[in-house]
This record gives structure tokens, C-alpha cells and sequence, in this order.
């Protein structure tokens, strides 16, 4: 069979490419990517704005990432669902659940996200250090997270609690499209067109982006410089935490220490690839990203998979060395 | 320019775009059509009678032990660090064993020490130098992790001092030319033959595929168990250690529609990969090793971890019925993942000392042509220190639970 073909041909040669694979598997594969890359989006904006804003690649946005799991996760128990069978609920409980699930899970990674700004980066940026110093800050507050998370909570995944079973909800050329893929694409999309609204139609967000351009001038023209930081650090850590829900949906033994680890480099990759200081171009390279993965994937075989999405990464930028989209917050084409 | 590049640019990507969907719809007839087989029913394994050895010989042996001195046995292994609870369950089993022996044994004291490696190649060194420095001790129970045991290897073969492990299975331990090494159980080339011997026979599935992870472990049991599959290995996939999410590898288990499915790796991937598999309606029986073979897997997976097979060259402590009531007697838990095989390597090291055996290189001799019937199986080994009869069991997710089924024999 033809199927077995290719497996011997992995064995023989390093590379094995798989064009059946790849055609049949492309609505599917395309719907998958489409999901998963909405959550890379959504991550991604937090690495964004902050560098938009501060310059800084703030490592730490993973770990607050994984604080929203954690909080969805303990909303669940909290709400009394138990590990195991997944709980048959009425679309008003469950809508209930998940929106308040939802809602800790964005105050929690919003609100730490403000608090690590106040405790880890305000104190370097009042005594004028160099942005190395931020740098290095950023992986030391992101491993301390993470470690804290291991001591208080264990090495190992908590019991996954599930509300809801992916189901199917309609057929793409043949390909699954599930419920869970459906709120996950809807929501990203949904509260992307807010963020982008938010940074460029209203007055805080007008702050944010004269921030972003010329700090100096923007303060003398009397904008609060430090609440635009503090405002961009809720807004990166509010859309992770919604990020988080449908994370933890999606894959329901995600709750676990260093959960954020992998997903964070691809939703940092993500922000670069679009255009990182772009709020588009994190939306843009999410999605393609999520893609590309799943294509590489089916093309090549898994152990593929990282390098075709870093690929991609060095080709984009060998061209478009700001990303797909361009770099600039403030220049962004609205 | 730049915006008649990008127009250029979107144009062309939509070409493309346009050309895979073609392609993809004519694909996609062909694929529905091959899909619409269903497997054929297949085989239930069932639980198999399983009656313990009567003549396993046990910790106390006759009581007329009379050893030299005052010898003593240690447990060198993690008690404190990573994966902990594995060398918990190895160490409590040894204590049980050495407690059991002295209190049968009036004429053959033997003390117990412990030596915490926390479970790593880099921290192990330290501990087991400490060991070797005591010369009271005779004998030791470890190390359990392949890694370790690597690292320390060299030092216990100079040292004389003979190390019996109830869990390292890296095959290559035994290959590196040490005398020191014995294994109290099979090894990942043992395990990799027997759990496709289950797949085909007992599952009788034909075609199977094989998802490894990018761990050395998971790697080269997929290799054992690919090699053993030979034509049935009909689809291959790898996954990456931190994998969450792993659509597109599902994808190629769906396009190759197997009869079976064999994950080769860790807990912490296997069960979100379980969960994904079963929600994306894919029933075919999923196959995992010892690396699975934990109680948290049931937690992740949840519905999912349902009727999953496990391989493991591990026998369930509960099918000795003495030996578990003695456990939780003395530890109030059940015996864990290597308890039984610990307190069989114990017993033989225990039996050395009652023949009044003094010195490391009369134990190490004594392990070397040692031949007996233990509680998990025969004990008896070659030259490299592996032994000749090598049990796999196979295991079922039952109601949450993990339920033992049968020897692969």
C-alpha cells in the first residue's frame, strides 16, 4: 500500500515528502492551523505591544500566559467541575462557566502582567538601565514564575477538567470544523478588532501610540508615560488570559508549570514574523504560523515541524527584514 | 512599488491557494472512499489467570542465615529529587525486604543505608562515591534511572561493588563493558518486540502506526518496536517533548487509517495526544509503554485513557498477594510501578550475605552465577548481566484504573 511506501522511503532518505499527505490533509490542516494560530495571535500581541511601546521583548509574557490557565483552570474547579467524564451542561451554564472563566482568567493575567511591570521594569527604567538589563530581567522573572508554579503546584499536568467535548459543527471540504475551533477563531478575531480599535481610535490608545513613537515629546505634550506602560501591559496580559481559556479548551492538560514555554517562542516567532510593534502583523503571523506548521507537518514529518516554522521565520525576514506587515506601532497603516 | 510587490505577492498566494484546493477536492474523493472501510472487530484482551511462583524464594529464606561481620545493603537512587516517586517505590520495597530477612534471620543482621542521587546524571557521582567509601557496604539495589546509572558506572566497576537496578532499561547499559551491572528486569529491546507481538496477535491489528517522541527513549523503542512490526508498521509520525497540540500528526493517522496505534513516549505528551486522537473520532486501539504507564495519564487524558493497552517489562506488585499485604502493612500504599522487582534484587543480594559472604567481590561472584526463582521470574544471567527470561506484561485502562492483563509471552 502506498502509505507503506513512504515509510520506507523515511527510513532510506533524510527527508521524506509526502505530497499525498499534504493535499489530502490541506482543508484540515488549514482549519487546524487557522485555530491554533488564533491562540499564537492572541499571545502575540502581548510581546507586541510591549516592544511596540518599551522596546523590550518581555520573556515574562509566557509565564503570564500560564497564569491564566492556571486561573481558568482553578474557576472550573472552583465552579465544581471534577476531572473525568466531561460534565453535560445546558448552553446557559455553560456559556455561564466559560465567560467567567474567562473573565478571572484575564483579570489574572492582566493583573499580574501590570504587577510585574511595577515590580520588575519600573524600577530598572527610574535608574536608567541599560535595555540588556530589561532583557535579562525578562528571562529571570519568567523563570521564577515558572518555578513557583513547580513548587506550589508539582511537576505534572493538573487533572484535566473538561466542559465541553469538541464536536462537529460543519464540514469544510471535507474537513472537521469543531465547536471549540469555531469559539477559539471568533473570539481572537472578535477581540483583536477591539485591541486594534482600541489602540487606534481612542485616547488611550492615541497615548499608546505617541508613546511609542517619541516617549519625550509625548510626555511633553502631556501624556502619562508611565500609565501608557502600565495600560499596554494590562492590554498584552487581558488578551492572553483570553488566549489561555481557549487554550486550556482546546487542551484541557494544559495546566502545568511550564505550559507557557513552547507556546510563548512560537507566539514570540508570531509577533516577528507578522511585523513585531504591528498588532495586524501579530494577527497575520499567528495564523500563518499556526499554517505552516501543520503543512510542514504533513509535508515533511513531524520532526520537521520546528524547523519549517523557523524556516519560514528567516526567509520572511531575509526579505521583509520587519516582518510581513512592518514593524512600527506607531506607523502601523490603520 | 512596495504596495505593486505586495498586490503581486497576494495574487500569487492565492494562486496558489487556489491550485492546492483543486488538487485537495480530487484528493479528497479518492481519500473518503478509502476511508469508509471499517476495520475489522476486533479481539478483546482479557485478564489472565496469574498464579505467583510457590517456589520464589523470599527475603526471610529459611532462617538459618549466618553472616560475617556486619554487612549491609544499600539503596542508591533519588528519594528526594525528579521522579521521586519511581525510587520511593524501589527504596520502601527494599526496606521491606531487609526488614522481613532480619527478623527471620537472628544469625544475619543486616543494616540498611540509603544514598540520594536525586535522580541525575550530574548529582548521582557524589552519593555513590559515599557508598563505595563505606566499606560496610556489600551490595547495591540501583540505580533506577538509565542516565545515573550511566554516569556512576565506571566508578562502581572499579569499586568492585556489584549494583543490581530493578528499573534502569536503557539497552546500552549493558554494553559498555562494566562487571559490576545486572539487570533485574527486561530491557527497551525486549520490551519493543513484545508490545508489537501484542499489537498483531493479541489486537490483531495489520496495519499500525507508530508515533515516537523526540526523547531518547521514545526514539529507540519506536525503533525496536517498528523493526518488530516490519510490514505492519504502516505509518510513522513524530512529536516533539512540550507538545500540546498535535492535529496535523493525528491527520496522518487518519489518512493511514490503522488497525492500531502505538505511542512511544512520556506521560505528559501521551495523554493530551490520547485525548485528541479519541476526539477526532479515530477508535483504533491506542498501544503505550511503561513511559505512559502512570496514574497521572488517567488523570490528563480523562474519557480518552479509556480502554488504552500499556506494555511494561514491570509485573503489578498486586498479584503477590503476601507481598502486597506486607507493603501496605509497613508503607500504607500499594506497591508502585518497580516495588516487586526492587525486593526480588534485594532477596538476592540478602541470600550472598546468609552464606556468610564478607566481601564485595564474593557478593559480586555470587550475583554473577546466582540462579533462582524470584517473585516477577527466573533469575539468572549472561555475561553482559542481562537476564535470560524477560517478562513483558500488557495492561488495560479500566474505569480509571490501570488493570493488569496478562504476560507477552
Amino acid at each position: 500500500m502506498i502509505t507503506h511506501v513512504t515509510s520506507v522511503l523515511a527510513q532510506d532518505s533524510l527527508i521524506d515528502f509526502n505530497f499525498e499527505l499534504l493535499i489530502d490533509r490541506f482543508w484540515a490542516n488549514t482549519i487546524d492551523g487557522l485555530s491554533y494560530g488564533s491562540i499564537y495571535a492572541l499571545v502575540a500581541i502581548g510581546y507586541t505591544l510591549v516592544y511596540g511601546v518599551l522596546k523590550l521583548i518581555n520573556f515574562a509574557h509566557s509565564e503570564i500566559f500560564v497564569i491564566g490557565i492556571f486561573a481558568a483552570y482553578f474557576t472550573f474547579f472552583a465552579l465544581g467541575y471534577a476531572p473525568g467524564e466531561t460534565a453535560d451542561l445546558g448552553l446557559f451554564a455553560l456559556i455561564g462557566s466559560l465567560l467567567l472563566a474567562g473573565v478571572v482568567a484575564m483579570a489574572a493575567s492582566g493583573g499580574s502582567a501590570v504587577l510585574l511591570e511595577r515590580v520588575a521594569y519600573r524600577p530598572l527604567r527610574k535608574r536608567g538601565a541599560p535595555r540588556l538589563v530589561f532583557l535579562i530581567t525578562a528571562i529571570g522573572a519568567s523563570f521564577a514564575i515558572q518555578q513557583l508554579f513547580l513548587i506550589f503546584l508539582g511537576g505534572n499536568a493538573q487533572p484535566s477538567i473538561r466542559l465541553l467535548r469538541p464536536t462537529e459543527a460543519f464540514e469544510i471540504f471535507g474537513a472537521r470544523v469543531t465547536n471549540i475551533q469555531i469559539m477559539t477563531v471568533v473570539a481572537a478575531v472578535v477581540l483583536m478588532f477591539v485591541a486594534d480599535t482600541f489602540v487606534n481610535r481612542t485616547r488611550l490608545g492615541r497615548g499608546i501610540r505617541a508613546v511609542s513613537q517619541d516617549p519625550d515629546t509625548a510626555t511633553l505634550m502631556g501624556v502619562n508615560r508611565e500609565r501608557v506602560f502600565m495600560l499596554t501591559f494590562l492590554l498584552g496580559g487581558v488578551l492572553a488570559g483570553a488566549a489561555a481559556l481557549f487554550y486550556l479548551m482546546t487542551i484541557p492538560a494544559a495546566a502545568i508549570f511550564n505550559g507557557g514555554f513552547l507556546l510563548g517562542i512560537k507566539a514570540f516567532t508570531a509577533a516577528v514574523l507578522g511585523g513585531i510593534g504591528n498588532l495586524r502583523g501579530a494577527l497575520v503571523g499567528g495564523l500563518l504560523l499556526g499554517v505552516v506548521e501543520n503543512y510542514g507537518q504533513s509535508f515533511f514529518g513531524g520532526e520537521w515541524r520546528d524547523v519549517i516554522a523557523f524556516v519560514l521565520l528567516i526567509v520572511v525576514l531575509m526579505f521583509r527584514p520587519t516582518g510581513i506587515l512592518g514593524e512600527s506601532l506607531a506607523k502601523a497603516r490603520a | 512599488m512596495s504596495r505593486n510587490r505586495k498586490v503581486l505577492a497576494v495574487a500569487a498566494a492565492l494562486a496558489g491557494a487556489m491550485v492546492l484546493s483543486a488538487c485537495a477536492g480530487g484528493g479528497d474523493a479518492g481519500g473518503s472512499s478509502a476511508g469508509g472501510t471499517t476495520s475489522a472487530p476486533r479481539a478483546e484482551p482479557t485478564q489472565a489467570p496469574f498464579t505467583p511462583p510457590a517456589d520464589a524464594e523470599l527475603p526471610a529464606g529459611d532462617g538459618q542465615g549466618q553472616c560475617s561481620g556486619d554487612p549491609s545493603i544499600a539503596y542508591v537512587g533519588t528519594i528526594a529529587g525528579a521522579n521521586a516517586g519511581l525510587g520511593i517505590a524501589i527504596k520502601q520495597a527494599i526496606e521491606l525486604a531487609i526488614e522481613e530477612h532480619n527478623e527471620a534471620n537472628a544469625g544475619c543482621q543486616v543494616t540498611y543505608k540509603e544514598f540520594d542521587t536525586a535522580g541525575s546524571p550530574q548529582t548521582a557521582l557524589a552519593p555513590t562515591v559515599a557508598a563505595i567509601n563505606d566499606p560496610s557496604i556489600l551490595g547495591v539495589v540501583g540505580l533506577p534511572f538509565s542516565g545515573e546509572s550511566e554516569a556512576v558506572g565506571p566508578a562502581l566497576t572499579e569499586a568492585g561493588l556489584v549494583g543490581l537496578t530493578p528499573s534502569a532499561t536503557r539497552p546500552d547499559l549493558s554494553q559498555k563493558g562494566w562487571t559490576h551491572f545486572f539487570r533485574g528486569l527486561g530491557n527497551d529491546s525486549v520490551q519493543g518486540p513484545a508490545a508489537a507481538k501484542f499489537i498483531t496477535e493479541t489486537l490483531g491489528a495489520q496495519n499500525v502506526c507508530v508515533i515516537r517522541d523526540d526523547s531518547a527513549y521514545g526514539q529507540g523503542l519506536a525503533t525496536e518496536v517498528t523493526k518488530a512490526l516490519g510490514e505492519g508498521a504502516s505509518c510513522e509520525e513524530e512529536i516533539k517533548t512540550g507538545q500540546t497540540e498535535f492535529s496535523a500528526a493525528i491527520g496522518t493517522i487518519e489518512s493511514a487509517s490503522p488497525d492500531a496505534i502505538f505511542f512511544s513516549g512520556y506521560y505528559a505528551e501521551g495523554a493530551p495526544f490520547a485525548q485528541q486522537l479519541r476526539d477526532a473520532g479515530i477508535e483504533a486501539p491506542l498501544v503505550v509503554p511503561d513511559g505512559v504507564k502512570d496514574p497521572i495519564f488517567v488523570q490528563n487524558a480523562g474519557e480518552a485513557s479509556e480502554g488504552v493497552y500499556m506494555t511494561c517489562p514491570c509485573l503489578p506488585g498486586e498479584v503477590f498477594p503476601e507481598f502486597l499485604e506486607a507493603y501496605k502493612a509497613r508503607w500504607n500504599v500499594d506497591p508502585q510501578t518497580y516495588s516487586a522487582e526492587a525486593y526480588d534484587a534485594t532477596t538476592i543480594l540478602l541470600r550472598g550475605l546468609d552464606q556468610g559472604i564478607s566481601d564485595r567481590a564474593g557478593l559480586l561472584e555470587h550475583v554473577r552465577n546466582y540462579q533462582g526463582q524470584g517473585l516477577t521470574k527466573q533469575f539468572a544471567w549472561n555475561a553482559q548481566g542481562e537476564l535470560n527470561e524477560t517478562p513483558v506484561w500488557s495492561y488495560v485502562v479500566k474505569d480509571g484504573q490501570i488493570q493488569r492483563l496478562s504476560p507477552i509471552d
